[in-house]
């Protein structure tokens, strides 16, 4: 909300020197955050004044343009120029060149003089121009940036204007007047008002106020005028659409006549376009009181007027030239030839005022804010008047905002008001608030006296009574808002001022700090730092594309993803299921940045839509749904576990003088899986995947002992990354990290420690090539026994030696006893179980 | 050297001048001795078996009886001093020579490699475990929720009339088909919503997480952010409560200067709403306020929601976010520096923020 400061001062004590900027300082102690200041001056300087075009003469150019040679009067005949500097005539008559022709000798115009400045920082000198000495210009209003019109220069008398030879244009034209905005929040449709702001500035402030509203007499009780019927029967929630509805009539009006400068510049401050008479009374009282009124051409109106829904299938055109179907849900003032306005939005268009009207009807009505929603979203019209009407607008108010339209279209447009009106509706129920005496207090933690709450709340307009434990408070009519006892423990607190409230520190009970869970979180991503990994975090939204190559490795069901209804982009549509599509998108960056060696990780939500998706309805607010419709809220709500990916790309580490650093490669990956493993107690099997993401013969399965399979670790596909641009042998991994997380062990049993000697025996077994040598591993381990300790795969030959097709798997195998020392024989024998299990099983030979 | 040998000329045992004078010149040339290997032919030379002190012991078994005493007393004790010189001397000489090798072993430690990355966490993802130690230490406790969310719990549990301006503020991202009522959590207050229905009262929770907005990225704004959200519910809590939880906790944040301001605001989940601003003492160009978040007394209807009768308990809440407190807290000009994944961004940062 624009709120000019000349408009403000009607109302309130605005100190004579204050800035927007200083009533900004004021309002925002009462909860209204600053956005903008608008200040002509800022960027318009005088001598800016009335001049009169005593001579015009045209002089055609070589270049096919006329140019005017005028001599102009700036200051009146007889009197002194009391202006000096350079390019200023002492006699008071500036020779000034012209390029417009909309005016003639005679006419009064607005000069800027040298040493003026205009926005855009233009400077205004005399220059030699056209073969002449042009000492100043004559002003279009698109010059003086108060205006589009660039049709010609501005000529006063068709703004309605006479003034004096050298009077100061700017302040004639209200350009040292500036408006201060404000952030209105949406609970306080008041506020889009002078009336609203400026009794917040008089709160703000502890200074009188004065309502606009008084200064209208509206009679008591109107009737004989225009037929107006309300007929709605649809409403919503059960609030009928429009409960009051007050029309006058106005006849002879001219609807020609210009607008005043001072109304034209408040509502240039305030944000509006003049357009014409009619039309800016209206906003003018639109803005002044907070009441959207509608003015229509009588003489366009055929038989009542009946405000009700629409019908299927019915259409208006509307005043922005477009035609609209209609839903059955919005709310239209009709006549006889059908709807002449979408209520509380938009008017019609064949009912429009024009520049021939001379008979007007003006409306004034109070519509429901859900219904001027709706329509205002259903149509995209956000105006003006529905704004307003969606915030809330006073009840009481249309009978004051009619008349105060209808007495300005008297006074400015000459018209004569019919004594008779029309004022239909029924007054919405009054209710009153019960606030216990110490509510605010306790709730506020302020100790309020009696009277700063009784004052408070009367300076908002409210009427309180005294009860035996507390205050009845009857809200005033515009403050819809005030509906609760806490509403009205925060406009105390409001008026008192948010500054005097004291500083407690409740105490807690007696916390668990972090969960289990949150700890291993914490714990993995630290861990991953740790181990030189850098954690990015990227957007959740990826394409179809993306989600179908890194998301679950198995087509078919498990292959959904979400799909935002309205997403930043179309390529970023849907919602990921696996971490590393940001990875790569963040990696890519780095690369066109020029850094190779990449080691990027992150921990974040995947989503998994698995059957039920939401709800059908959701349960009103206020109240806690029953258990069976919260059940069912819960489980809409898509699984989304958190996942852990990373993506390494280049080298392990920077080259660097006696370093040659080593290529990041698949077991890299499967490493950072294992560490996740690792530092949570959680072993991950591993065993030969496949991953349409990943190189077919180079990734790892990791799955938890139960077999559930947990994610994926290795080379990515190298077509992958060739379509992506990135690096070859680039290598990824991505687990489940709250699957994992589920499986750690509660409480780790301590294991024994063994004290005795120990035994290494190693062994070269020739097993197939396609043997993994984790499952070689496993039959030793099982063959070996208790008194294996440990065994660990310390290198893979194929070559000389080896038949084709086969490779040779050395192991070292650590013995111990918890009891005695092993003898040689001991742990040879052991040994020999091992090989036998591994040989039964895969036919390996011992070389 | 200069004190050569005697020659063959053997001194006798007895004649404590001359066998001074062969300690004396052993001495001499030990401490002369200024490598190892010449303290080997120092050695040799002195006490060898050619050596006079050597051949001088060795007379003294063809000493008369009762002058062997006097002679064993006296070549012992000359022994002893030139071993026990050469004993002192060897050490030395080691010791330097220990110390040669050493300095000999200098590198360049400046020109030394860094065989290890250094890894990074992000920092929202730090200070996002900052803040939740802050209120861990005050006894709360951490929640957290799905991102995305029912409408139910994002808007109507926190009375956001379905048709009131507030609710098209959110500039929500909607989760086909829309008939699901199915979103992207605009706030973390949903997870207010399921504490409130899971635990029971007194509740003190900080919810921290990710939270969307149909927001275009600039350097000011992003539609991916992450905010994090305290509710207290317990008996007779005020806004002074709620003062006194935010000033603590700005104090832990930004120092023992740090204060807030409170200014009216509009939620529809909170009543009365509040504006935060923290007085910034370090901000770059100078202390000033900077607006945090935003706070309030729980709305009866929110608690209504959550089946916690208004009347017995209130609470307070409140909401910042943690990018806009990384930038002015670390002086992040630019918004999408936290987002474009960028290595150099994080690994400024290190462990630490």
């Amino acid at each position: 909300m624009r709120i000019p400061l000349s408009w403000l001062r009607e109302f309130a004590q605005v100190p004579a020197g204050a800035t927007a900027e200083d009533v900004m300082a004021e309002l925002v102690k009462v909860g209204f955050e600053e956005e903008a200041v608008h200040r002509p001056t800022d960027t318009l300087q005088g001598p800016i004044v009335v001049g009169q075009v005593l001579s015009l003469v045209k002089e055609p150019q070589s270049n096919g343009k006329t140019i005017n040679w005028c001599q102009v009067r700036v200051v009146p005949e007889g009197q002194e120029q009391i202006l000096t500097g350079k390019g200023i005539d002492p006699s008071g008559v500036q020779g000034i060149v012209c390029g417009a022709h909309n005016f003639v000798e005679g006419d009064k115009v607005v000069v800027t003089l040298p040493g003026a400045v205009l926005p855009g920082d233009f400077h205004i000198s005399a220059r030699k121009t056209y073969g002449h000495l042009s000492a100043g210009m004559i002003a279009s209003v698109r010059e003086l940036g108060i205006g589009e019109d660039h049709d010609g220069i501005l000529v006063l008398s068709r703004i309605g204007l006479d003034p004096e030879i050298g009077t100061d244009a700017m302040e004639l034209l209200g350009l040292y007047d500036q408006a201060a905005e404000i952030n209105v929040t949406p609970d306080r449709g008041y506020a889009f008002s002078i009336r609203g702001v400026a009794r917040e500035y008089a709160h703000a402030t502890g200074t009188a106020f004065t309502d606009p509203a008084s200064k209208v007499n509206a009679p008591a009780a109107l009737s004989g005028g225009y037929g107006v019927k309300l007929n709605d029967d649809a409403p919503i929630y059960g609030k009928p659409g429009c409960d009051r509805f007050v029309a006058r009539t106005v006849r002879g009006v001219d609807a020609t006549r210009p607008t005043p400068p001072w109304m034209v510049s408040r509502l240039r401050l305030a944000g509006i376009r003049s357009i014409s008479l009619p039309v800016d009374i209206s906003n003018y009282v639109m803005l002044e009181l907070g009441q959207p009124n509608h003015c229509y051409d009588l003489d366009k109106l055929a038989g009542d007027i009946v405000v009700r829904r629409a019908a299927a299938g019915e259409k208006i055109l509307t005043l922005d030239g477009k035609e609209r179907a209609l839903d059955v849900e919005d709310l239209l003032i009709t006549d006889d030839s059908g709807a002449i306005g979408i209520a509380g939005v938009m008017g019609g268009a064949n009912t429009e005022v024009s520049d021939s009207t001379t008979n007007i009807l003006v409306e004034a009505a109070h519509f429901d804010e859900v219904s001027i929603a709706r329509a205002r979203r259903r149509h995209k019209l956000p105006s003006e008047a529905s704004k307003r009407f969606e915030r809330g607008v006073d009840w009481q108010l249309a009978g004051v905002a009619a008349q105060r339209v209808v007495d300005l279209l008297v006074e400015l447009a000459g018209g004569t008001a019919d004594e008779a009106g029309t004022d239909v509706g029924t007054a919405p129920e009054t209710a009153t608030i019960e606030l216990p005496a110490s509510f605010a207090s306790e709730r506020i933690g302020i100790d309020f006296s009696e009277e700063q709450i009784t004052t408070c709340l009367e300076d908002l307009g409210a009427a309180v009574e005294k009860t035996a434990d507390g205050y009845r408070v009857t809200a005033p009519s515009w403050r819809q808002d005030l509906e609760t006892k806490e509403d009205l423990s925060e406009e105390i607190a409001r008026l008192v001022g948010y500054e005097n409230i004291p500083a407690t520190l409740p105490v807690a009970p007696p916390g668990r700090g972090l969960t289990r869970t949150q700890q291993q979180k914490r714990r993995v991503v630290q861990a991953l730092a740790d181990a030189g990994l850098t954690e990015v975090l990227s957007y959740p939204f990826v394409s179809k594309a993306a989600n179908d190559t890194f998301g679950v490795a198995e087509e078919g069901a498990g292959r959904e993803a979400l799909k935002l209804a309205n997403p930043i982009s179309e390529e970023h549509g849907y919602l990921r299921t696996s971490v590393l599509p940001g990875l790569i998108e963040a990696a890519r960056r780095n690369l066109s940045r020029g850094f190779r060696d990449l080691a990027l990780y992150e921990a974040g939500l995947v989503f998994l839509p698995d059957g039920k998706l939401g709800t059908e309805s959701i349960p009103p607010l206020g109240a806690k749904p029953a258990p069976e419709v919260l059940d069912g809220l819960f489980d809409g709500v898509p699984d989304q576990p958190l996942h852990i990916a990373a993506l390494m790309c280049g080298h392990d580490s920077p080259a660097a003088a006696g370093h040659a650093p080593r290529p990041w490669d698949w077991a890299d990956a499967l490493d950072a899986a294992r560490l996740v493993g690792d530092v949570l107690g959680v072993e991950l099997v591993v065993s030969q995947g496949s991953h349409q993401a990943f190189h077919p013969g180079r990734a790892a399965q990791l799955a938890l002992r139960s077999g559930e399979v947990v994610g994926y670790a290795g080379e990515l596909h190298p077509k992958l990354l060739a379509a992506h641009d990135m690096p070859a042998r680039s290598v990824a991994m991505e687990l489940d990290a709250d699957a994992i997380f589920d499986a750690a062990a509660d409480v780790i049993v301590a294991k024994h420690i063994s004290g005795f000697p120990v035994a290494t025996q190693d062994v070269a077994l020739v097993v197939p090539q396609d043997v993994p040598a984790d499952a070689v591993l496993a039959a030793l381990r099982e063959g070996a026994g208790e008194l294996l300790e440990d065994v660990a795969l310390f290198d893979v030959y194929v070559g000389k030696g080896i038949e084709d097709g086969k490779k040779s798997l050395a192991f070292g195998l650590r013995f111990r006893a918890t009891d005695r020392t092993l003898t040689a024989d001991e742990a040879s024998e052991a040994r020999e179980a091992a090989v036998a299990v591994a040989a039964e099983r895969f036919g390996a030979v011992q070389r | 050297m200069t004190d050569t040998l005697p020659g063959a000329a053997i001194p006798n045992p007895l004649d404590e001048a001359a066998i001074t004078a062969a300690v004396e010149a052993a001495v001499a040339a030990i401490a002369a001795a200024s490598s190892l290997e010449e303290l080997k032919a120092v050695r040799l030379a002195h006490t060898g078996e050619k050596s006079p002190l050597s051949l001088a012991n060795r007379e003294i078994g063809g000493l008369a009886k009762e002058h062997k005493a006097a002679a064993g007393k006296l070549m012992g004790a000359s022994r002893g001093r030139v071993n026990q010189a050469l004993a002192a001397r060897t050490a030395e000489l080691e010791a330097e020579n220990d110390a040669r090798i050493l300095i000999e072993e200098t590198v360049d430690v400046t020109a030394a490699p860094r065989r290890r990355r250094a890894g990074a966490r992000h920092p929202l993802s730090t200070l996002q475990d900052r803040v939740a130690d802050i209120f861990v230490g005050m006894g709360w406790e951490i929640a957290e929720g799905p991102e995305v969310e029912s409408e139910w719990f994002n808007f109507d549990a926190l009375n956001f009339k379905p048709d009131h301006p507030a609710r098209e503020m959110q500039d929500t991202f909607f989760v086909e088909p829309p008939e699901a009522h199915l979103l992207m959590r605009t706030h973390t207050s949903p997870v207010q919503v399921r504490s409130m229905l899971e635990r029971e009262v007194p509740i003190y929770v900080l919810c921290p997480g990710k939270v969307f907005r149909t927001d275009e990225l600039d350097a000011t704004h992003t539609p991916v952010f992450h905010q994090f959200e305290g509710l207290a519910i317990d008996k007779n809590l005020s806004m002074a409560d709620l003062r006194g939880t935010l000033e603590h906790f700005a104090r832990q944040m930004f120092g023992e200067e740090a204060s807030i301001r409170l200014r009216p605001n509009y939620f529809p989940f909170t009543e009365p709403s509040a504006e935060l601003d923290i007085w910034h003492p370090g901000a770059k160009g100078g202390p000033r306020w900077i607006e945090w978040g935003g706070c309030g007394m729980v709305n009866p209807n929110v608690l209504r929601a959550a089946g916690i009768d208004p009347e017995e308990y209130s609470g307070f809440a409140f909401g910042m976010g943690i990018e806009r407190t990384l930038m002015f807290r670390n002086e992040v000009s630019d918004m999408r520096d936290m987002i474009e994944g960028d290595v150099r961004f994080s690994e400024h940062f290190g462990m630490e923020i």
